[in-house]
């Protein structure tokens, strides 16, 4: 046993530095340089602040905003820091709802979303996307059906014409990658910055 | 299911296949210790790695040497791991103040990185500093996926030498398999990933101000190069808590397609390898075939089970399929593929919640495991499993027409039979075990958060995937006491070591026999009869281990389901 021990030690060792730090900083480095944007995380900055990143979705519950899918993150109590509260799009600790097929409690918070959603676009079948809690609780995206659907909505709260944001909503439409893979989809952060640029012309 | 769903599993099988013959091809070069094309940088390193070590690269070691040489590497490594982890707070690149982890909860994930499981009790952005993640997880993660490699191809030795003592060197076999193998793919890997928007800084975490004016952390890190290793080795431990749900970990559908190939990639190159070294590829195409057929039938289930939708959605009128703990850029099909896959391959990343997964969908994924991950499988894991499976259904072959069973030329008698055996019982053994241990004691009930029969599917998949060394999880349980820590901490342990030291002591055993040259009597171990025997074993020995615990979790909520029944929370 003890003639393992050497080359274990020394094995163990040497891969160590060289997968565990020589590899991610030459990674760290290398991302930096060819592609800084993304290596910091795909932020996106307004007026010289950060309001975000393009791929984590963010809370919106005005009426004035697209909003995103339902998130089950959650944080610390400030009350009690062995408790927990509900914190929509907490981006400092992903999670999904894991609520399972037959939860009592998936029931009722579908029902009551599905419920206030379709009495604010009545007649239009609500779509599911917006009813469901996504895995991360950090989607950035809703199809573009959910995206339709809020149109009315927004429209009313900003007194904009329904026509010219369903035109905004259209030309947000990333579609399946190579036309093949994953589902359409709409930023959510990047139409309401498109929003909100509207607004201010 | 649509047509486009049904043509991108297409592709995916498509890619994998064409991958495995050029990457098995190179792969058996560096086994064999030939030149390679990157032999001009990375052998002068392989031969200062050898010569500090005071390794004799041409000296090779019996089976029972091969395996102390493995648990040395692995105790010290895991040592090394708790440690970093008890001590991270003591320790630089620690910007967002991590705290020292507990120790039931240090013991759990170092356990979980060596065994190459990841089961992730830790929330990674909440408890780990940058330094753990890249010294102690990454590493990990390449190492125990290395040292699976460096398993099956002794075991593969074992087939195709005759009458030898050794079955290759321990310390040669993991050096090469890291430095020729997995660390090239990564770094070109992890820059993709960074291209299409994974994180790689070693800068805190980033405070935004929201449109709405609220503040958001967004947590960030040395995120691309971990995710390549954990997709390509298999390993599947999340940067993220969410893991490749995260957007930071898999941001678009190309990532995520990339990342169910990676997973993929070097399992079936596998066969292939064995394909080659046993001098015959017809016999690496058979086990991909059988591997194929067990893959299709689950993600077909799968898929259309989460694409029909839930009980509960359809009573609202919501159509679309089941889209609770998915993603809007993956959909349905996307999130179904990758959970078959992840958990036929002992990865255990997840790019959705299978907590929240149609019964029935979730009930694919526990199959998947529990048939012991030979479905492609972990690297070197999944086909040193599968050869196993091999072993007893030549066993049972030469039941059937009264002959001493053989394969590829290598006799096999009780010795090989019996080890196999103690591999194939000790996962139903680990699995059901503490399934049955939890499901009475009260620490073990106060795990599960749903209610009802999706509870103790909860459990029953925890315990699945720690012993299969597979790592994901139905999420709601809360594994994070020390109950689970230490019972989840030993299924992983005996799930690894008590498959990995028979499959060495058969290795051992096949490589001193003789080769045999095949006869007019010799059942063909490359064609469809001999892949149809062998998918029938496996279900055979699957379905009856464990059918009676499926019926108690899965089977009985999608027909409680069907008649409208739902379980409030600790009811």
């Amino acid at each position: 046993m003890l003639s393992q021990l050497r080359p274990a030690l020394v094995l163990l060792v040497a891969l160590t530095a060289l997968t565990g730090l020589a590899y991610p900083l030459a990674i760290t480095g290398l991302a930096g340089t060819i592609f800084p944007a993304q290596a910091a995380g795909s932020l996106i900055a307004r007026d010289g602040r950060v309001v975000g990143s393009r791929l984590i979705g963010q809370s919106f519950t005005s009426e004035r905003y697209f909003q995103g899918r339902p998130s089950a993150t959650s944080a610390a109590d400030p009350a009690d820091a062995a408790k927990t509260v509900p914190a929509p799009y907490n981006a400092a600790n992903s999670a999904g709802s894991n609520l399972g097929p037959t939860s009592a409690a998936l029931a009722e918070r579908v029902r009551t979303d599905r419920d206030a959603r379709a009495a604010e676009n009545p007649g239009v079948p609500v779509p599911v996307d917006l009813v469901t809690a996504s895995g991360s609780g950090l989607d950035p995206d809703i199809s573009p059906e959910a995206a339709l659907f809020q149109v009315p909505r927004v429209a009313k709260a900003r007194n904009i014409a329904q026509n010219t944001l369903r035109d905004l909503v259209t030309a947000h439409v990333a579609g399946r990658d190579f036309g093949l893979l994953g589902e359409p989809r709409v930023n959510v952060l990047a139409l309401n910055l498109a929003l909100d640029d509207l607004a201010r012309r | 299911m649509t047509l486009n769903g049904w043509f991108q599993i297409a592709l995916f099988c498509a890619v994998v296949v064409a991958l495995a013959k050029p990457l098995g091809g190179y792969m058996t070069r560096v086994f064999a210790g030939e030149r390679t094309v990157l032999s001009p940088v990375l052998a002068p390193v392989e031969r200062g790695l050898y010569r500090a070590a005071g390794i004799d690269a041409a000296q090779e070691q019996h089976w029972l040497a091969y395996a102390l040489s493995m648990l040395a590497f692995h105790g010290l490594g895991f040592l090394a791991l708790y440690g970093l982890l008890r001590l991270q707070t003591a320790l630089p690149l620690n910007p967002d103040g991590q705290g020292a982890v507990a120790p039931d909860l240090a013991f759990n994930t170092a356990v979980s990185f060596v065994t190459n499981t990841n089961w992730q009790s830790y929330g990674g952005e909440t408890t780990l500093s940058y330094l753990a993640q890249m010294l102690g997880l990454t590493h990990q993660n390449f190492l125990s996926a290395a040292t699976g490699i460096a398993l099956a191809v002794a075991l593969v030795r074992g087939f195709s030498r005759a009458s030898a003592r050794t079955v290759g060197s321990f310390w040669v076999d993991l050096t090469r398999t890291t430095l020729y193998v997995l660390l090239p793919l990564c770094v070109v890997y992890a820059l993709f990933l960074v291209s299409q928007g994974v994180p790689q800084t070693l800068g805190a975490a980033v405070e935004a101000t929201t449109l709405e004016g609220a503040r958001q952390t967004l947590a960030v890190g040395p995120v691309a190069s971990q995710v390549a290793i954990k997709m390509l080795g298999t390993n599947g431990g999340g940067f993220f808590n969410a893991n490749a749900a995260h957007p930071f970990e898999n941001p678009t559908a190309l990532s995520n397609f990339v990342q169910m190939v990676s997973i993929f990639a070097l399992g079936a190159a596998m066969t292939n390898v064995f394909g080659r070294m046993v001098g015959d590829e017809r016999q690496g195409w058979a086990i991909l075939a059988a591997m194929g057929v067990l893959f299709l039938a689950g993600t077909a289930v799968l898929y259309w089970a989460e694409g029909a939708g839930s009980p509960v959605l359809d009573a609202l009128g919501l159509t679309g399929g089941n889209m609770e703990g998915k993603e809007v850029r993956f959909g349905i099909l996307a999130s179904a593929l990758f959970a078959a896959v992840t958990t036929a391959a002992s990865c255990g990343a997840v790019n959705a919640m299978h907590d929240s997964f149609t019964a029935l969908g979730g009930m694919i994924p526990l199959i998947n495991m529990e048939l012991g991950e030979i479905i492609v499988g972990g690297v070197g894991a999944g086909l040193y499993g599968i050869l196993v499976f091999v072993i007893v259904t030549i066993f049972v072959a030469g039941l059937m027409v009264g002959r001493t069973p053989e394969y590829l030329g290598k006799k096999i008698e009780g010795r090989e039979v019996k080890m196999a055996m103690l591999a194939i019982l000790c996962l139903p053994l680990m699995m059901l075990g503490f399934t049955a241990l939890a499901t009475v004691v009260a620490a073990g009930l106060a795990g599960p958060a749903n209610a009802g029969p999706h509870g103790f599917s909860e459990i029953l998949y925890a315990f699945t995937s720690a012993a299969a060394n597979n790592g994901s999880a139905f999420g709601g349980l809360s594994a994070n006491t020390t109950f689970y820590n230490t019972t989840l901490g030993l299924g992983m342990l005996f799930g690894r070591f008590f498959v990995i030291v028979p499959a060495l002591a058969i290795a051992g055993s096949l490589a001193a026999k003789k080769t045999l040259p095949a006869s007019a009597g010799t059942l063909p171990t490359h064609g469809g009869l001999f892949v149809g025997l062998l998918v029938g074993v496996i279900l055979i020995v699957g379905g009856l281990t464990f059918f009676p615990a499926l019926a108690l979790g899965p089977i009985v909520e999608h027909l409680a389901g069907g008649l409208g029944q739902t379980y409030p929370a600790g009811g």
